[in-house]
């Protein structure tokens, strides 16, 4: 970690965004995990990618569980609340958070250990519940506050910075997310901000629930030889298969990918998500054709990252449930209490 | 022939998943109906169908409403259980069975009046389809009962026709099986028996409704929003009143949307999740669960209780542990719920013992939880919260407003100097909040257990630490001036009786047993932990204090000893805790034996 606060005065030329906010104003606090930590990536691309979404900065709702990757949303939208829950219940009280109020941005930000381990059951219900979020695994294969132990996502046969092989098979979020009904799924890695930046905006504009697994590699515990989710090996062997840049109406993006096919999907608000097939037969609206793909090639060890299926006419749980689309929080005695005259009719229908 | 009236305890044993539930509780309701106070008890296994099951109804003039032990009438219609449902009436009650097969030699006693009725027999040819004849046995019993106890039939026929209201091909067979055995009851057996009811005016304008019903219309009165659960019995009927109750009453005119959110959650830990969620951002939201749910839960409520985030919890006791008694009443959560999860922490705890108590608690822990920024935990149990009570009346008083506690808006940001949300501005312990998305710059923070200071800023100070759990205690002192007070009753006697929840049912027969025998004893029924000064004033104002409650180590007393520091010599511990509702003839012989063996005296004794 480092002991520099971060400057007050920013530099007057940083370029303002549509509501006027320069990136600072998307920041958190100064990051205490390990230098060149691959989470401290993730929330810098979250800061860019609201901050060139022009949203808010202060209507998101931020949760997370326990773990490095907990600590993480102290570290950007300083202007939001957050709350650090405890160890893998992240999308429960991420879930009362979103049905309180509707209209905020949730961003879930979890782990491996918190997610794949602990917290299983919970990711597993809240895929199922289409609670509208971002959630984002910061992914590292390794307990890295407990110093080290290999968490379920760990492959097998990687090995600890002691040379400990992991004898056990690796659970894959991704495809899990597939399996259960998530609407948006995608992988991406700390890395390559290029591509995860699209990949969180168009997560975050998308309806009902985005899953992002972002492969984040522990430089203290997880980055050595013999590792499968260090830099090294990461780079070398993922496979992306479609990138994504989410682009509002109004303001075409130039793109700077290699083209392969493009393809663009309507968003619920009328924006559209450019999608860059760099594999012409991937279909990132075929589920079951994504899950095939995505567990033969780590088969054959190779990582698929990108965005792996979205369904741009999802519902959330507020649809699913039909509430009223003002926030449950906002609503008044008015509107909740039914009164004394109805209490004595249901007195008699007791009598 | 000495008729008495409206004065006895009848039983029906059948088998669970034999469509008695129906004809019994329709018994009850005619009762009820008639102006006489009855009280009901389902005693059943866990489990859908084929085990035995058991209602019992205490039909009482008095007003007594807790249980007495033995029964006058059995309505014994389960062969699996006849053996002890024979042995369990009293000397000079009835038995009434199905004579269709005789009563076996051994079973028979010369002491009960035996009435048999041949229900197979008699419909055998009324109804063709077995299992329509089935169903109609438990209505013929009924119409039988009728006869005997001479309960008003336009009561009963009018309950049927409400009933099945919609399906009026039911309304006549119905009625004819219960003429069937009104009839047999007139030409055959010597209805009626002195065992009798009679209309009366002792009802008034109570309502008969169970516990968790009302909890869950309470929590719509007060203004809960989301709802997350777990099923658990007997747990269950909270979550699904509150459903059904929002279905109707909280429907937007408009857009017919929904004003609530429910969830059923994929566990305990989940559902708590939701609600520390919901309430962290500003929306009233409970959960209802059972023992079991708690212990999964306490890891969420300390997170709670640290992070001062309030949460409406329902814990309908049952007996323990997980796979133990699951459909037996107990008062067995108390400790558990009161210090639930590690670090220090402590619950406000509400102990509801009427329907409408649990109504007006509903509201007021959700009044509670906003004000105090921390979970409230309302103690019910299975006695009140899955049988029909007599209850006063529901009230709302249109003037209410919900308190929701210290919270500010973005007006109330914009003129303050400096947002501190665990600063202590008044003195009370409680800081201010806002909710998320308030303010475009001002009022957020980011909250987790306790390694922050005043600010929400992230610290392991210790003087950070423990300036915080002193604020915390300073918390639970205001706490102490804002839950429900005691209800005390105290005339002059030395000794006093302290009890919460439904063990306060049985208590005035109980008192009325013990009066009878020179014990009188003033009365606290506690409302809320934790106790406020009116608790201490009744401890220090009597030399011996009896605590009567349902589990077997005497929680409330240990509460009492750790929180207050009495001498533990000086409170008595009365405990049952074998399942069922602690009886009024219980807590007078239990009373009345340490009276004896300790040679306390009485006032027949003193006024001699």
């Amino acid at each position: 970690m480092t002991f520099v606060a971060k400057p007050r005065v920013h530099h007057p030329k940083l370029p303002l965004n549509e509501i006027g906010l320069t990136r600072r104003d998307y920041e958190g606090s100064v990051s205490t995990l390990c230098a060149g930590c691959g989470h401290d990536s993730v929330s810098a691309a979250i800061v860019q990618a609201c901050a060139e979404l022009s949203l808010p900065p202060h209507r998101f709702a931020k949760v997370s569980g326990i773990g490095c990757s907990s600590k993480t949303p102290s570290y950007f939208l300083n202007k939001s609340h957050g709350i650090n829950t405890v160890h893998g219940r992240m999308p429960s009280v991420i879930t009362g958070a979103n049905l309180a109020n509707r209209d905020l941005y949730c961003v879930g930000v979890s782990g491996d250990g918190d997610s794949a381990s602990i917290g299983m059951g919970q990711f597993a219900h809240i895929v199922r519940r289409r609670i509208d979020m971002l959630y984002i695994v910061d992914n590292n294969g390794t307990y890295g506050l407990t110093k080290g132990q290999f968490s379920a996502t760990n492959d097998k046969g990687s090995t600890s910075k002691k040379g400990v092989p992991n004898l056990y098979e690796p659970i894959d979020l991704v495809s899990m997310a597939l399996q259960i009904g998530a609407s948006f799924v995608a992988r991406s890695f700390s890395g390559d901000k290029r591509q995860l930046v699209p990949l969180l905006k168009a997560g975050l504009k998308h309806r009902g629930m985005a899953f992002i697994d972002v492969i984040s590699p522990c430089v203290a515990f997880n980055n050595h030889q013999g590792s499968t989710k260090s830099y090294d090996h990461t780079r070398q062997h993922t496979e992306n298969v479609v990138n994504a840049d989410y682009i509002e109406e109004h303001d075409e993006i130039t793109a700077d990918y290699e083209p392969g096919t493009v393809e663009d999907v309507a968003m619920p608000d009328g924006s559209k998500l450019r999608l860059y097939k760099l594999d012409e037969n991937y279909d990132v609206h075929d589920r079951v054709g994504a899950l095939n793909y995505v567990q033969r090639r780590q088969e054959e060890g190779e990582v698929v990252t990108g965005l792996l299926y979205v369904d741009p006419d999802a519902s959330d749980c507020h649809e699913i449930l039909d509430t009223v689309h003002r926030p449950l929080n906002e609503l008044q005695e008015v509107d909740l209490c039914p009164g004394n005259d109805m209490l004595q009719t249901i007195n008699a229908s007791f009598r | 022939m000495t008729v008495s009236y409206n004065d006895f305890v009848i039983r029906f044993a059948n088998v669970n998943g034999s469509g008695s539930a129906s004809a019994n509780g329709m018994f009850a309701k005619a009762l009820f109906r008639m102006g006489i106070p009855v009280a009901t008890r389902n005693i059943f296994p866990s489990n859908i169908q084929g085990l035995p099951t058991w209602f019992e109804v205490r039909v009482s003039e008095k007003d007594y409403l807790g249980r007495r032990e033995g029964v006058d009438i059995m309505v014994a219609m389960n062969a699996e259980t006849l053996v002890e449902d024979v042995a369990s009436v009293k000397p000079g009650g009835y038995l009434l069975y199905d004579n269709s097969k005789p009563l076996a030699k051994t079973l028979q006693r010369d002491d009960i009046n035996e009435i048999g009725i041949p229900l197979a027999t008699m419909l055998l040819p009324e109804f063709t389809d077995p299992k329509q004849r089935s169903l109609f046995k438990n209505i013929t019993y009924l119409g039988a009962l009728a006869g005997l106890l001479n309960i008003e039939f336009d009561v009963i026929t009018g309950m049927v026709s409400t009933q099945y209201k919609g399906k009026d091909a039911l309304i006549q067979p119905n009625i004819h099986a219960l003429e069937i055995g009104r009839n047999y009851a007139y030409e055959y057996l010597n209805a009626p028996l002195p065992l009798q009811v009679r209309r009366s005016d002792q009802v008034g304008e109570r309502i008969m409704v169970d516990g968790n019903a009302a909890a869950g219309l309470g929590s719509i009165y007060g203004g809960a929003t989301v709802c997350a659960w777990y099923p658990i019995t007997p747990s269950t009927s909270v979550a699904e009143a509150f459903e059904q109750h929002a279905n109707r009453l909280r429907i937007d005119k408009d857009s017919g949307q929904k004003k609530f959110a429910i969830i059923q959650a994929e566990d305990e830990l989940a559902a708590i999740g939701i609600v520390i969620g919901a309430g962290w951002n500003g929306a009233r939201s409970f959960t209802a669960t059972s023992g079991p749910g708690v212990s999964l839960m306490s890891e969420f409520l300390g997170l709670a209780y640290f992070a001062e985030i309030p949460a409406v919890l329902w814990d309908i006791q049952r007996s323990g542990p997980s796979t133990g008694m699951p459909t037996r009443t107990q008062q067995s959560d108390l400790i558990s719920a009161a210090y639930a999860s590690h670090g220090d922490t402590k619950h406000p705890v509400l102990f509801p013992s009427t329907p409408k108590e649990c109504f007006d608690f509903a509201a007021q822990a959700l009044d509670l939880a906003d004000r105090l920024q921390t979970p409230i935990i309302v103690l019910s149990d299975l006695e009140l919260g899955m049988n029909d009570n007599l209850s006063e009346p529901f009230e709302w008083d249109d003037e209410r407003r919900y308190d929701r506690g210290k919270v500010l808006d973005a007006d109330d940001l914009d003129r303050l100097e400096v947002f501190g949300r665990y600063l202590d501005v008044d003195g009370d312990g409680i800081g201010y909040r806002t909710y998320p998305g308030t303010h475009p710059d001002k009022g957020s923070f980011f909250t987790r257990g306790t390694s922050r200071d005043e600010f929400a800023a992230y610290t392991e100070s210790p003087e950070a630490y423990q300036r915080n759990m002193e604020r915390l205690e300073k918390k639970w002192e205001t706490t102490k001036t804002l839950v429900p007070g005691a209800e005390i009753a105290s005339g002059n006697s030395s000794v006093g009786v302290l009890y919460y929840g439904t063990t306060a049912l049985p208590m005035p027969e109980a008192q009325d047993l013990l009066a009878e025998e020179g014990i009188r004893l003033d009365t606290c029924r506690v409302r809320a932990f934790p106790f406020g000064q009116d608790v201490r004033e009744f401890i220090d104002g009597h030399d011996l204090v009896f605590v009567v409650e349902q589990n077997r180590d005497g929680q409330m007393r240990t509460l009492l000893i750790n929180e207050e520091d009495y001498n533990p010599a000086k409170l008595v511990s009365i405990t049952y805790y074998a399942g069922l509702s602690i009886s009024a003839d219980f807590i007078q012989q239990s009373i009345a034996d340490y009276y004896q063996a300790n040679k306390l005296p009485r006032l027949t004794e003193v006024q001699s």
